[in-house]
């Protein structure tokens, strides 16, 4: 089944993170095919790879990136919510003359039309928030 | 058609099971996950709300949710089912939508 998933809550305000990252592995063990991960709100922070947690906690940014990488998954922020919480890409980087970025590995930054493609695509849209 | 519920919230902090229970239809799965395990227990004054709403819902637990905060399944009421995250993906499989009481 084309399951989708939408996180709301960052990974250090809120366990919903850590709960659609565990129901995100589950259904990919599952057999199902996940169509894509959209971040909103306070989730966007999710998608940043400076964060750097002490070694014995999980690095939840990573663990989606590894998921990313083994599963070719469709991770994307909501654009609006990644520049309010300054989470920001190469392009968006250029476009707001900021001096760097720092997007997370097999995260993308993107509209909320992903949100509702997503919604339309998949036979399953299963939230995660606070 | 049936609709899977989930409630993260504990029944003492908001009300979130209570409009669940009440609005969710005839048929449907309730599916208690983060704080929302503490809906599950027996003994408590949210008990006889969800043991009213079974005859029309089935309830269920997420087990690590439960471990996480120490609740022994010992202390569940009468016919709430716990199910680990393989579970939830089932649930959400066999039930036509998914509602998020956030």
């Amino acid at each position: 089944m084309k399951l989708s998933i939408q996180v709301n809550e960052g990974p250090y305000n809120h366990e919903a993170s850590v709960s659609a990252l565990n129901y995100t592995k589950a259904a990919l063990e599952a057999g199902h095919e996940i169509f894509r991960v959209f971040f909103y709100h306070d989730g966007v922070n999710n998608g940043t790879r400076y964060t750097t947690p002490p070694q014995d906690d999980i690095n939840i940014a990573n663990t989606w990136s590894e998921l990313a990488e083994k599963h070719g998954l469709d991770l994307v922020v909501c654009v609006a919510a990644a520049q309010r919480r300054g989470i920001v890409d190469e392009g968006e980087q250029q476009r707001n003359g900021k001096d760097g970025n720092n997007i997370a590995a097999g995260f993308r930054i993107s509209g909320l039309g992903q949100l509702i493609e997503a919604g339309i695509q998949s036979d399953r849209l299963v939230v995660f928030g606070d | 058609m049936s609709i899977l519920h989930t409630v993260n919230k504990s029944p003492f902090d908001r009300n979130s099971l209570e409009s669940c229970v009440r609005l969710a239809a005839k048929g449907g799965a309730v599916l208690m996950i983060e704080d929302g395990v503490y809906g599950a227990m027996k003994g408590t004054t949210a008990s006889d709300m969800v043991t009213n709403a079974m005859k029309d819902l089935t309830f269920y637990v997420l087990g690590p949710d439960l471990k996480a905060r120490g609740v022994d399944e010992g202390k569940l009421i009468d016919g709430v089912k716990v199910v680990d995250y393989n579970g939830f993906v089932t649930l959400t499989v066999e039930n036509d939508k998914v509602q998020s009481w956030l």
